[in-house]
C-alpha cells in the first residue's frame, strides 16, 4: 500500500503483453445476463484488457456497451460468465476480500447519517483501523480534495461537487493501487466537471494509482486517460484502445483543453466511436459526442 | 415562534373538540339524532354527555363516599402508572421481537416469504379471544419459586399489538438503503452483520420510529384491553369497567379512566418523540448531486 506520495512519477509502463505484475487483466471476459425466461442479452464479449500499474485507462462507448459492466466485473460485483478477471496477479474476488481498489460511482453514495470525515474514514472504520490512523489519514485526505474546512459538515450540507470529492477522498482512504471509477463526474454541471478532471489528474499524480474509468464523455476522457478504450454495444466489445499521450501531470492543466493534441486525440477517439472521420470539422469542446 | 406553532394548534384542536361537545350540548336535540331507528348522536342529556366542567371538578373528588377516599385524580394517575408500566413492558417486548423478525425477514429472503403473511394474519386474531388463552398458558408457567403473573399475560398481549408495526416498519426501513450503498459494503468485503450494524440499521431509522410510534399506541390499546378481558385489577382498563357501572348517578365518574388513558398515550407518544429528537442526525437526507 503506497501512501501519498507526490514523488511517484505519473507516466506508466504500458504494457500489452500479458506478463504478470499487471493491476487489471481481463482475459476473454463474456457476460450475459438472463433478462426474462430463456432470454438473454450479451453484455460483454470477448473483452480482453489490461491495465499497467499506474495506467491510467478510461473506458467510452454509448450506452449499452458493457462499460459499467466490465467495471463491475474488475470490482467483482459481478462474475464474468466465461473469461477470467485478475486484479494484481489475484482473483478479482480476492483483490476485493484484500481491498486492493477503491470505487466511487456516479451517485456520491455517501452515507446521510455520517460527517464528511465520517464518511471518508468508513473503510477505515470498517477494517479496524485505529482511531489516531484514522484521523490522520482523515485529515490528509480532506487536505488533498480540498475539504479540509468541510469536515464536520453532512452530506445535505455540500454542493454535488463536494460530495463527489468527498466520495473520491473515501475511494482512496485505503491508499488502493487501484481506483475505480462509474461515471463519477457524470451528474455534476460542466463547470464542476471540468475542475473536478485538473483535481483527479492531480490526485492520480500524487497517488500513482492506477485507474480504470468509466465516461461517456469524450473530451474527458482523452483529457484523463492515457489510453482510451473505445467500446461498441450489443454485444459489448472492444472497439479500438487509443493511445493517449498528452504529457505529465504537470503538464495537464485548463490549457491542454486548447492543445492540438488534446483536438486531435478527441477527433481520434470520435472516429472511433462512429466508426468514420466525422463531417463537422472542427470537434466542439466540452461536448459529448456519443 | 414557528416551534411553538405545531404546540399551539394542538392546544387549539383539543379546545375546538371541548366546544364541539358543549355546542352540540346545549344546541343538539335532547334524544340525539336518530336516523331510521338508529341512533347516530347521542342524547345530550347530562348522564350520557356530562358538561366538561363536571368530569374535570369530578376528578378533584374522592372516589367513594366512603371516608378516607384518595381524591380520584390521584387513584386516575396511579392506575395510569400501573398501566403504563405493563405498555412500557410489552413495547420493549414487542420492540424486540419486531426487530428481531425483521432481521430474520431480511437476512432470508425464503423467511419473508413464509413469514410475512402469518405476521400480517396475526393481527386479525381479535384480542379477545386471545386474552384467556395467554392467560391459561401463562398459569401452566413457572420459573423457579416465581409463578406467572395475570400483569405479563397482559404486557405479552400488548406486545402482540405492538410487533406488528415495527416487524413491518423495520423491514421496509432495512431495506431501504440503495443499491450503490449495498453495493460499497460489498466492495469493503464485510459480512452481512457489519453491513445491518453500519448500514441497514442506521438507515432503518426514519421508518423505525415511525413504528415505534404506532407499537406505542398499539400497546397502550393492547394493555387497556387486555386488562379488562383478563381481569386485572389495579389498571385503567379495569377502572374504565368500574367506574362505568357508576355513572348513572355518577355522570363525570367513567371519564376519568379515559382522561388517565390519554395520558398514558401522550406519555408514550412523547417518549418516542424524545428518541427521534436523540437519532436526528439519522434523520438527515443526502441532497443527490
Amino acid at each position: 500500500m503506497s501512501g501519498l506520495s507526490s514523488d511517484r512519477r505519473r507516466r506508466p509502463r504500458i504494457e500489452t503483453s500479458t506478463e504478470t505484475g499487471l493491476a487489471v487483466q481481463v482475459t476473454g471476459a463474456t457476460k450475459v445476463f438472463s433478462v426474462a425466461r430463456g432470454k438473454q442479452v450479451v453484455a460483454l464479449e470477448g473483452i480482453d484488457l489490461g491495465v499497467a500499474p499506474g495506467e491510467f485507462v478510461s473506458l467510452i462507448g454509448p450506452s449499452g456497451c458493457g462499460k459499467s459492466t466490465l467495471l463491475r466485473l474488475i470490482a467483482d460485483l459481478d462474475q464474468p460468465t466465461s473469461g477470467t478477471v485478475s486484479v494484481f496477479g489475484k482473483t478479482a474476488r480476492q483483490a476485493r476480500i484484500d481491498q486492493d481498489y477503491g470505487i466511487a460511482f456516479q451517485q456520491a453514495g455517501l452515507l446521510p447519517w455520517r460527517t464528511v470525515a465520517g464518511n471518508i474514514e468508513l473503510p477505515l472504520e470498517l477494517h479496524r483501523a485505529s482511531t489516531a490512523a484514522r484521523r490522520m489519514r482523515v485529515a490528509e485526505l480532506l487536505a488533498l480534495v480540498g475539504l479540509s474546512d468541510f469536515a464536520d459538515r453532512y452530506p445535505d450540507q455540500l454542493s454535488g461537487g463536494m460530495q463527489q470529492r468527498v466520495a473520491i477522498a473515501r475511494s482512496l482512504a485505503e491508499s488502493p493501487e487501484l481506483l475505480l471509477m462509474d461515471e463519477p463526474f457524470g451528474a455534476l454541471d460542466e463547470m464542476t466537471r471540468e475542475r473536478m478532471q485538473n483535481e483527479l489528474v492531480r490526485i492520480c499524480a500524487e497517488t500513482g494509482a492506477a485507474v480504470v474509468f468509466v465516461t461517456h464523455s469524450i473530451p474527458e476522457a482523452v483529457f484523463l486517460s492515457d489510453r482510451v478504450v473505445v467500446m461498441s454495444p450489443r454485444p459489448g466489445r472492444v472497439r479500438e484502445v487509443i493511445p493517449v499521450d498528452l504529457g505529465s501531470a504537470e503538464d495537464r492543466g485548463d490549457d491542454l483543453r486548447e492543445a492540438t493534441g488534446f483536438f486531435t486525440a478527441v477527433s481520434a477517439v470520435r472516429e472511433a466511436l462512429h466508426g468514420s472521420p466525422t463531417e463537422t470539422g472542427a470537434p466542439a469542446r466540452g461536448v459529448d459526442n456519443r | 415562534m414557528t416551534r411553538s406553532r405545531p404546540v399551539l394548534l394542538g392546544v387549539l384542536g383539543v379546545l375546538l373538540l371541548g366546544a364541539i361537545w358543549e355546542a352540540y350540548k346545549a344546541f343538539g336535540p335532547t334524544d340525539g339524532v336518530v336516523v331510521g331507528g338508529l341512533t347516530v348522536l347521542p342524547r345530550t342529556s347530562d348522564l350520557a354527555m356530562p358538561h366538561l366542567i363536571t368530569m374535570f371538578t369530578r376528578l378533584g373528588e374522592p372516589v367513594t363516599s366512603a371516608p378516607g377516599s384518595p381524591a380520584l385524580w390521584n387513584a386516575v394517575l396511579q392506575a395510569a402508572g400501573f398501566s403504563l408500566g405493563i405498555a412500557a413492558a410489552g413495547w420493549v417486548i414487542g420492540v424486540v421481537v419486531g426487530l428481531l423478525l425483521a432481521m430474520l425477514m431480511q437476512r432470508f429472503r425464503t423467511a419473508e416469504s413464509a413469514l410475512l403473511p402469518w405476521v400480517v394474519l396475526s393481527q386479525t386474531v381479535p384480542l379477545i379471544a386471545l386474552a384467556p388463552l395467554v392467560a391459561g398458558w401463562g398459569s401452566q408457567i413457572r420459573f423457579g419459586e416465581s409463578r406467572w403473573q395475570d400483569w405479563m399475560s397482559v404486557a405479552v398481549i400488548a406486545s402482540y399489538l405492538a410487533f406488528f408495526p415495527v416487524s413491518v416498519g423495520a423491514l421496509r426501513g432495512l431495506e431501504s438503503p440503495e443499491q450503490a450503498h449495498v453495493e460499497l459494503m460489498r466492495t469493503y468485503a464485510v459480512g452481512w452483520w457489519t453491513t445491518l450494524m453500519r448500514l441497514r440499521l442506521p438507515a432503518s431509522i426514519p421508518y423505525l420510529l415511525t413504528a415505534l410510534r404506532l407499537a406505542a399506541a398499539n400497546a397502550v390499546i393492547g394493555t387497556v384491553v387486555a386488562e379488562v378481558s383478563i381481569g386485572l385489577r389495579g389498571g385503567v382498563g379495569r377502572m374504565m369497567v368500574e367506574y362505568a357501572s357508576a355513572s348513572s348517578g355518577d355522570p363525570g365518574k367513567p371519564w376519568a379512566p379515559i382522561f388517565g388513558a390519554v395520558l398514558i398515550g401522550l406519555v408514550a407518544a412523547g417518549f418516542v418523540a424524545l428518541l427521534g429528537l436523540a437519532l436526528k442526525r439519522y434523520r438527515r437526507g443526502e441532497v443527490v448531486a
